[in-house]
């Protein structure tokens, strides 16, 4: 992605260049030749004239929209992550950032990563808004209190690699700075294997039934709730007939902010449950939401799975899946 | 510019040079000042009090670079260092800039312009001065309690929710402000439309006006509704009432949309009076007529019009729609064309004229470079993909430093130096003012292109400490910032010099074309013409080297 964005970059720069240089030499050539003097006291005067104004506002109106196409492509494809990227959560506050594998391994400020696989970050903040940069990949994206932001990308080297807080945040703000540790396959296996922690998607399954979601969402129709299973990414029709896709936005909205889109033929009675559960909390549960399949009637059967390999963002693997090779990410 | 002025030769020799009954001496009580309609008199006292608050926004950026100068945060805390760069943006966008040319240079100009006695409405142009003060005041006030943090874009949930000091003040302040602002657009607006002299139709006014026509259009359109932003953010803050902050049920993305609503067209209510000035004194120091004057006229009413539509490109990554982005960033790179028409038509200007280098014109130079500069890499934004790279990292900040400082104080200054002699009927030291042109270019360009590539290497805004790998950088553009500071003291001293010692004038030292200039004199008298100018020919009727006459009648 780095390449592709410096392509992008180093066109606009050539335009910009062209046109500064260009100008500028016009200006300077034009003032020396026009310079006033005794033969030259008198200037001759020139009202305008269409052609050229045509032809300067069409020529910058065609390079620019070559910038606007290129630029919205490159867009779109930071927006879309590859089936195969694999799930980290992120949760800001100030001042650190907090990380967590799907294994469940935790990290402060630093962030492992192996090498030339899609990375897709859910990211939340607990206060204010910061902003997650990785220069060297290219890669920004707000955190948001109140909802869920995700970036995904893909390191195409191995090294350390700075990662800097990128909205202003309060006094810390300059020293909510990391590193991104890109390593090879086999090392980040065997660095993440080293600790056993909770799974997101485990703890969010316990979260589901310590914070109550289970007594209204059954795996069955009974319930006073809508049935969880197999939402995730579906369109859900709303009150009223509109659709939306049940995605993370929607899935975390659907848990802070339940009122806000209510599913078609249910009662608005689901409580909030933004102050009772901490942001990295809603974000294990959308992780846990997303993982129960139709498929696996029962629910938490996933979630045993990801505790030895990264969960992508598509389905869970059971094998720490031989690293496929990125598609269109690579530079 | 009317048929009862044939020659445009200097102006004889028997007309008394500086106007002995003028608007400077009109009085001297200190009610003759703080209570004046006169236009005039207001745009002085507006030129003093920016230029206190342009002295402190600059106080603050050198505190900004001196700690810049090293990667860790030796100089300065770092609530010492967040407080200080939002000092710096608060003084010099709301105080200094906004109201920068508007309120100096056009309060001044626009009547005698277009041939009108004063302002429509003279009362509330002083009370816009007393809402700016006022404003000036709290802001003043806040700060000296210790100021505050929030940044000048004042980010919900942090400004409501976290930041500590005075900032429900600072806000009141913004808001007075903000009236005053509304009020000199107002003023503007009617005074352009209802009090032009005879003669004087929309096609046939100063480049100037339009430009400032345009800007009252952004200021009474945007600037209400950064007003309610703002008192709704103050609200949150004071009542814990949730409208921004999600702690509370609000939305911070709400925010960020209505402030930008405002704050992008604001760059425009400090670039476009800016162009105007470059198209007057371009057209004088050429000796030419603006070429393609219609399309430098719609073009800035054009800048006014899209540049409410694009607000979203400050929030690409936000988490906003793709669909919206793409509308933002389209309707972004739209806006860059008629200012890129702008800029080939100055060129052109040139094209046959009779140019000299007075130190106005040396600005006009030192504007086209940094302009250019200065919008081209507005592009790089629009580019949405691009935009994930570069978004709130030093290459925005060198990007609207070339626009906001490069671009709109060397228009600033281009227009104080060359209407000078107007305002005060005396020459100033022509050498030393083009030192200073020349000091100004070096070191802006010295100070803000290394910030380019600071941004493009990733070092992020608002940053009190940073890498070590950016040090080398950030002490060129420390360096290149006391360049600067040389650069804005030599005109101080010109003008200072020029007030105690500076030779009279007469009316039109640049023997321009211009009511002002030709109907008026020099300092202009408190009526500003003795009698109603009528208009007979277009703007910048200079002689043409190919017309048999002279002159056109
Ligand atoms: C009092 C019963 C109740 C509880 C407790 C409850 N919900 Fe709900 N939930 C509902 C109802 C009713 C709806 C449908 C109406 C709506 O959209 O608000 C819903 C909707 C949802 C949806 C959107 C479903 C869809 O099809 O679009 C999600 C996701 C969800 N809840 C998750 C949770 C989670 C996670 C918890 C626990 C933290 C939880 N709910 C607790 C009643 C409940
Ligand atoms: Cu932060
Ligand atoms: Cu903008």
């Amino acid at each position: 992605m780095a390449g592709k964005v410096d392509a992008l970059y180093f066109y606009i720069v050539a335009v910009s260049v062209f046109f500064t240089v260009g100008i500028v030499l016009v200006a300077i050539m034009l003032a020396v030749k026009y310079r006033r003097r005794p033969e030259n006291m008198v200037a001759t005067q020139i009202h305008g004239n269409l052609p050229l104004e045509i032809i300067w506002s069409v020529i910058p109106l065609g390079l620019v929209t070559v910038m606007f196409f290129w630029g919205a492509k490159l867009f779109n494809e930071q927006e879309m992550a590859p089936k195969n990227s694999m799930d980290i959560l992120v949760t800001g506050k100030k001042w650190m950032w907090k990380f967590q594998h799907a294994n469940g391994k935790r990290e402060i400020n630093v962030l492992h990563i192996p090498v030339n696989k899609p990375v897709r970050l859910t990211m939340g903040s607990e206060d204010v808004i910061h902003d997650l940069f990785v220069p060297a990949f290219r890669v920004k994206h707000d955190v948001m209190p109140g909802r869920l932001s995700n970036v995904w990308f893909e390191a195409t080297k191995t090294g350390s690699f700075h990662l800097f807080c990128n909205q202003y945040c309060g006094t810390e703000h300059s020293r909510m700075v990391g590193k991104v540790i890109v390593m090879e396959q086999n090392a980040y296996q065997a660095w993440l294997g080293g600790d056993t922690g909770e799974s997101p998607v485990k703890s969010g399954e316990k979260l589901f039934t310590s914070l109550g979601c289970a007594t209204c969402h059954l795996s069955n129709n009974a319930g006073r709730g809508p049935v969880l299973v197999g939402i995730a990414g579906k369109s859900i029709e709303l009150l009223g007939g509109a659709k939306v896709v049940a995605d993370d936005k929607y899935l975390y909205e659907s848990i802070t902010e339940p009122a806000a889109k209510i599913v078609t033929g249910y009662q608005p009675i689901m409580p909030t449950f933004k102050g009772l559960a901490t942001e990295e909390q809603v974000l294990q549960l959308v992780a846990y939401v997303k993982s129960l399949k139709a498929d696996s009637t029962a629910g938490p059967a996933p979630a045993e799975a990801g505790k030895s390999a990264p969960v992508t963002a598509d389905s869970p693997t059971t094998t720490a899946a031989t690293a496929t090779p990125a598609p269109g990410g690579a530079q | 510019m009317e048929t009862t002025m044939e020659t445009n030769a200097a102006m004889p020799a028997e007309s008394p040079l500086y106007n002995k009954r003028n608007y400077l001496n009109n009085g001297y009580s200190l009610r003759s000042w703080f209570l004046t309609v006169d236009h005039k008199r207001i745009a002085l006292i507006y030129l003093a009090s920016i230029t206190f608050f342009f002295i402190l926004g600059g106080f603050f950026a050198m505190l900004v670079r001196l700690e810049l100068l090293t990667p860790k945060g030796d100089f300065m805390t770092s609530d010492g260092y967040n407080r200080a760069f939002t000092m710096h943006g608060i003084m010099m966008i709301f105080f200094f800039l906004i109201p920068s040319i508007p309120a100096v240079l056009g309060n001044f100009l626009v009547p005698l312009q277009i041939g009108a006695k004063d302002l429509a409405f003279p009362k509330i142009n002083l009370l816009s001065w007393y809402m700016y003060i006022g404003g000036g005041a709290l802001a003043l006030f806040a700060m000296i309690n210790g100021g505050i943090d929030t940044t000048w874009r004042f980010y919900t949930p942090y400004s409501t929710g976290h930041a500590s000091g005075y900032v429900v003040t600072t806000i009141l302040g913004l808001f007075l402000m903000g009236f005053s602002s509304i009020f000199t657009g107002l003023n503007f607006i009617v005074t352009i439309h209802k009090m032009r002299a005879p003669g004087l139709t929309w096609f046939r006014l100063p480049l100037f006006i339009w430009a400032m026509y345009a800007t009252s259009l952004i200021q009474i359109l945007g600037t209400p509704v950064v007003a309610i932003t703002l008192s709704l953010a103050a609200v949150e803050k004071g009542l814990k009432i949730g409208i921004f902050d999600p702690a509370y049920g609000g939305d911070p993305i709400l925010f960020q949309h209505l402030f930008w609503f405002y704050s992008h067209p604001a760059v425009y209510i400090m670039i476009l009076p800016a162009m105007g000035i470059i198209s007057e004194v371009i057209s004088c120091f050429s000796r030419k007529v603006v070429f393609g004057y219609s399309f430098v006229a719609i073009s800035s009413m054009m800048i006014a019009v899209i540049g409410f539509f694009v607000w979203g490109h400050h929030m690409f990554l936000t988490g906003q729609s793709q669909f919206a982005g793409l509308i933002f960033a389209a309707l972004s790179f739209l806006v860059a064309i008629p200012s890129a028409v702008k800029t080939f038509n100055w060129t052109a200007t040139l094209y046959k004229g009779s140019i000299s280098f007075e130190a106005p014109m040396l600005y006009v130079f030192g504007f086209l470079g940094v302009f250019l500069i200065g919008g081209l890499t507005g592009l790089f934004f629009p580019a949405l993909g691009l935009d994930r790279h570069l978004h709130d990292t030093y290459f925005v900040v060198a990007h609207f430093h070339y626009i906001m400082v490069g671009g709109a104080i060397m228009g600033y200054m281009a227009g104080l130096h060359f209407w000078w002699p107007k305002m005060f009927g005396k020459k100033y030291p022509e050498g030393l003012a083009q030192a200073g042109a020349v000091a100004t270019f070096i070191g802006f360009n010295l100070t803000f292109f290394p910030q380019f590539i600071l941004g493009y290497m990733g070092m992020p805004r608002h940053y009190h400490e940073y890498v070590p790998e950016f040090q080398f950088l950030h002490i060129l553009s420390t360096a290149g910032a006391s360049v600067l500071a040389i650069g804005y003291l030599i005109p101080a001293i010109c003008f200072g010099w020029s007030l105690l010692f500076g030779e009279p004038t007469g009316p039109n030292p640049w023997n321009a074309k211009g009511l002002e200039w030709e109907k008026s004199l020099s300092p202009p008298p408190t009526e500003n013409f003795s009698e109603i100018p009528v208009v007979t020919e277009e703007a910048y009727n200079y002689p043409d080297a190919e017309a048999t006459v002279v002159t056109r009648s």
